[in-house]
């Protein structure tokens, strides 16, 4: 098993947390891991990207040139990744602010209005939760149980109120998909 | 029969390299004497620079570290970050400390780095034989500007002693001669007081020594003394630039 | 012992920290400002200095301060910066004192791009500063296999007096992998004697130097260094081969490059093509009759070199091969990795020559 994910948006959208977040899960549940974000000149508010090698086989090259999946949460993103995607492969988009649709009939599209989701819980910063919570939901290629109590590691003390708040970011991301197949 | 004098314990016995009249060895005995007075020979480690004062390391006893030219400010800073109860100082001429080493030169003095700079300025670059240097006089001729310093070409001197003493770390910089018994005298006053502000852990301290070169001058060693009286003084004038531990004692 | 997801530049800065080295001086650059970040964070916690330097050239001097009272001491930087570090590289050298270098490669020339690359194996390799000189130069192609290394690094810097550098790139700087923090087998390490730490009157003075006025001394020191220099080429060859018992075609890569051709290799075999890496992990001293040994076995057609350089390493492929195979090439220069599809095909045109 082998997942090479490209996850892109605009900076602050919380991308590289998204990446990090799904590499410390894979570390976790013993898969070898890679994450690797593209880099450039400090920007606020410029693209950002990276990408996460998931796999049951030791990684060899960290290179991800032809994902077997995309996350994408903004429209720039979609564009330029899409054409990437191995034929087969799942493009998870930020439906909140793309107003398109994938082009491809190649690969599988799920849109999830990850950002209205989040709004709706009160916080618009924990979309890429929403994202995540579908993500894993689609592919199963970790249990969500891992990333929850990673976030009761993460978020201690005075944080520690966003571990439910994030817990039900990620439930309301499967559910989205759960409804989308009905 | 009495002794009247006899070579510091600061200083080895090995034969100083340099010419006849140079008052770097004057320097090197001063220094080597604070050492001795203040009984931090062993508990010392010196920078030789780039340039007549490269052979530092054969001359003091204590410790020593040789450094590239213009960097010993930062080796010495290296050093005393090792250890930083020990005494650290630098020795270096005009064309080390300012010029190829003004970056190390002040940094160290905006860190407040608690070593001691010892800045020989004699105007002139020595070892590699009479180039001009930033200190150099207007006018002033020497190998690279053999129609004399031009202010257009060239800039005018540079004054170290009161360029540091604009840094809040640097707590302490005089500029003093080495040119008669009494000058002699003050500048070994100086560098004790700049060791002993080092100790106290004041922050960065220098002393500037205006210093002859009678070879790449073309004086004789008398004549060189003469000179840097009428010539280096005015340009570079003697007194204390910076005396801020005083400063501080007093607004207590 | 547990596994821990690691940033490389973070990695390496925690790896010389286990290995008791407690004084980073640096100054940033991109792609490897997490190196000196991590420093100034956690220095602190061990009692240990981090200074920021105002040049990378006052950076190495420090080092070579704090190096010279035998302390354990590194600085990083990115490729113009070890530019700028090779003065006091060269005095290091000179002076024979330990010090760790990280290089975390981008592209050049000047100031290049920021991107990962290897375009300065010249540099590494050749001593890179003034004088007749190598620096042991140790290159990764994992975070583990550089926290691995970094305490290796410092124990080798130590028993032979010399700099080491670990080189890697960017993008081995910027990645996060898995790093399992190993007990690293001791070696006996010789007393510091030499240092400059006060003579405490109880010892002539220590001095630490690379002047050496009379030629005749010059020279023998000079025969001095070059022994050193044989005992690491006799003791600190390191090198990983991938697939080599039956490759026809054999690649010469190392660090990241060395990971995408190992990606190729298994798409080649996929293709019924027999190839695989040899991968030096000491750049200097180069494995140069392992490689040997390795492309003369008898099924090796064709070696091919790869680099993100247009062609550095190939120079050593070709002193160690000595004629004996002709070397193929594919480089990428600037900044830009090599892909396996690309690799992939520059083999198999490589075999096609043959």
């Amino acid at each position: 098993m082998t997942h090479e994910i490209i996850l892109s948006g605009f900076g602050g959208q919380g991308i590289m947390a998204m990446g990090k977040m799904l590499a410390e899960a894979g570390m976790q549940e013993g898969l070898s891991v890679n994450w690797l974000p593209s880099y450039g000149p400090e920007v606020r508010g410029g693209t950002a990207n990276c990408s996460v090698l998931l796999s049951s086989e030791p990684i060899i090259s960290p290179l991800v040139l032809e994902p077997t999946e995309i996350i994408v949460m903004n429209k720039p993103s979609l564009l330029r990744f899409e054409p990437q995607l191995v034929s087969g492969g799942h493009a998870f988009v930020n439906s909140s602010i793309i107003e398109i649709q994938a082009s491809r009939r190649d690969i599988t599209a799920f849109y999830v209005p990850c950002l209205d989701i989040a709004q709706e819980l009160g916080n618009p910063r924990i979309a890429n939760m929403v994202m995540l919570g579908a993500y894993i939901e689609v592919t199963q290629c970790l249990h969500a149980k891992t990333v929850e109590q990673m976030l009761a590691h993460l978020f201690t003390g005075a944080k520690a109120g966003l571990v439910a708040l994030n817990k039900e970011a990620l439930r309301r991301g499967a559910a989205s998909i759960l409804k989308a197949a009905c | 029969m009495a002794i009247v004098y006899e070579r510091s314990r600061g200083l080895t016995e090995t034969e100083m390299h340099f010419c006849p009249g140079c008052t770097h060895g004057v320097i090197h005995k001063l220094v080597a004497e604070v050492l001795e007075e203040l009984d931090i020979i062993g508990s010392t480690i010196g920078v030789a620079s780039v340039g007549c004062s490269a052979f530092a390391y054969n001359y003091f006893a204590c410790d020593m570290q040789q450094a590239a030219h213009g960097r010993a400010p930062a080796v010495a800073t290296g050093i005393k970050r090792v250890h930083p109860h020990l005494a650290v100082f630098t020795y270096q001429g005009d064309g080390d400390l300012a010029a190829i080493g003004t970056a190390e030169i002040v940094h160290a003095a905006m860190r407040g780095e608690k070593i001691t700079a010892i800045f020989a300025n004699n105007a002139i670059y020595g070892m590699t034989g009479g180039q001009m240097a930033p200190t150099t006089l207007l006018g002033q001729k020497s190998t690279t500007s053999p129609q004399g310093r031009q202010k257009e070409m060239h800039g005018s001197p540079i004054r170290m002693a009161e360029m540091l003493a604009t840094l809040d770390g640097c707590v302490y910089t005089e500029r003093v001669m080495v040119a008669d018994p009494a000058s002699i005298a003050k500048a070994k006053r100086a560098i004790k007081k700049a060791f002993t502000l080092q100790l106290s852990g004041a922050g960065f301290t220098m002393v500037e020594l205006l210093s002859t070169c009678p070879t790449n001058w073309g004086l004789s060693p008398v004549e060189a003394v003469g000179w840097l009286k009428e010539n280096l003084v005015p340009c570079y004038p003697l007194g204390v630039y910076a005396d801020k531990a005083e400063q501080k004692e007093a607004t207590r | 012992m547990a596994k821990e997801l690691w940033k490389g530049n973070e990695a390496v800065a925690e790896a010389a920290i286990r290995a008791g080295c407690r004084f980073f001086f640096g100054y940033p650059i991109t792609p490897q400002n997490e190196i000196p970040e991590y420093f100034s964070r956690h220095m602190p916690e061990h009692d240990g200095v981090f200074l920021q330097a105002e040049s990378e050239v006052a950076a190495i001097n420090m080092a070579y301060g704090a190096a010279g009272c035998g302390a354990r001491v590194m600085t990083s930087s990115s490729s113009p910066g070890i530019s700028l570090k090779q003065e006091g590289i060269s005095y290091m050298a000179g002076a024979e004192l330990p010090v760790v270098i990280v290089n975390m490669m981008r592209g050049g020339p000047g100031l290049g791009s920021i991107a990962p690359a290897q375009s300065d194996y010249f540099q590494a390799t050749r001593g890179g500063g003034n004088g007749d000189y190598r620096t042991v130069v140790l290159a990764p192609a994992t975070i583990q296999e550089m926290t691995d290394l970094t305490q290796e690094a410092f124990d080798i810097a130590d028993i032979y007096r010399i700099p080491v550098l670990i080189v890697a790139d960017g993008m081995i700087g910027q990645m996060m992998e898995a790093v399992e923090w190993k007990q690293p087998k001791p070696r006996k390490l010789p007393k510091k004697s030499w240092a400059t730490d006060g003579t405490k009157g109880k010892r002539e003075h220590n001095i630490i130097s690379s002047l050496f006025i009379d030629p005749k001394d010059c020279t023998l020191h000079n025969h001095r260094l070059q022994q050193k220099h044989d005992l690491i080429t006799q003791h600190e060859i390191r090198f990983e081969e991938y697939l080599t018992d039956d490759a026809e075609i054999l690649f010469v890569a190392y660090g990241t490059t060395a990971r995408i051709c190992q990606a190729a290799v298994l798409r080649l075999r996929e293709a019924g093509v027999k190839a695989g890496v040899f991968r030096p992990i000491s750049l200097w001293p180069f494995p140069e009759k392992e490689l040997y040994d390795c492309a003369n076995r008898a099924g090796v057609k064709a070696v091919l070199c790869a680099e993100m350089s247009m062609g550095q390493m190939i120079d050593d492929v070709k002193i160690a091969l000595g004629g004996s195979k002709s070397v193929h090439f594919f480089g990428t220069g600037g900044g830009t990795c090599p892909t396996p599809a690309e690799l992939t095909k520059a083999a198999q045109d490589a075999l096609e020559g043959v």
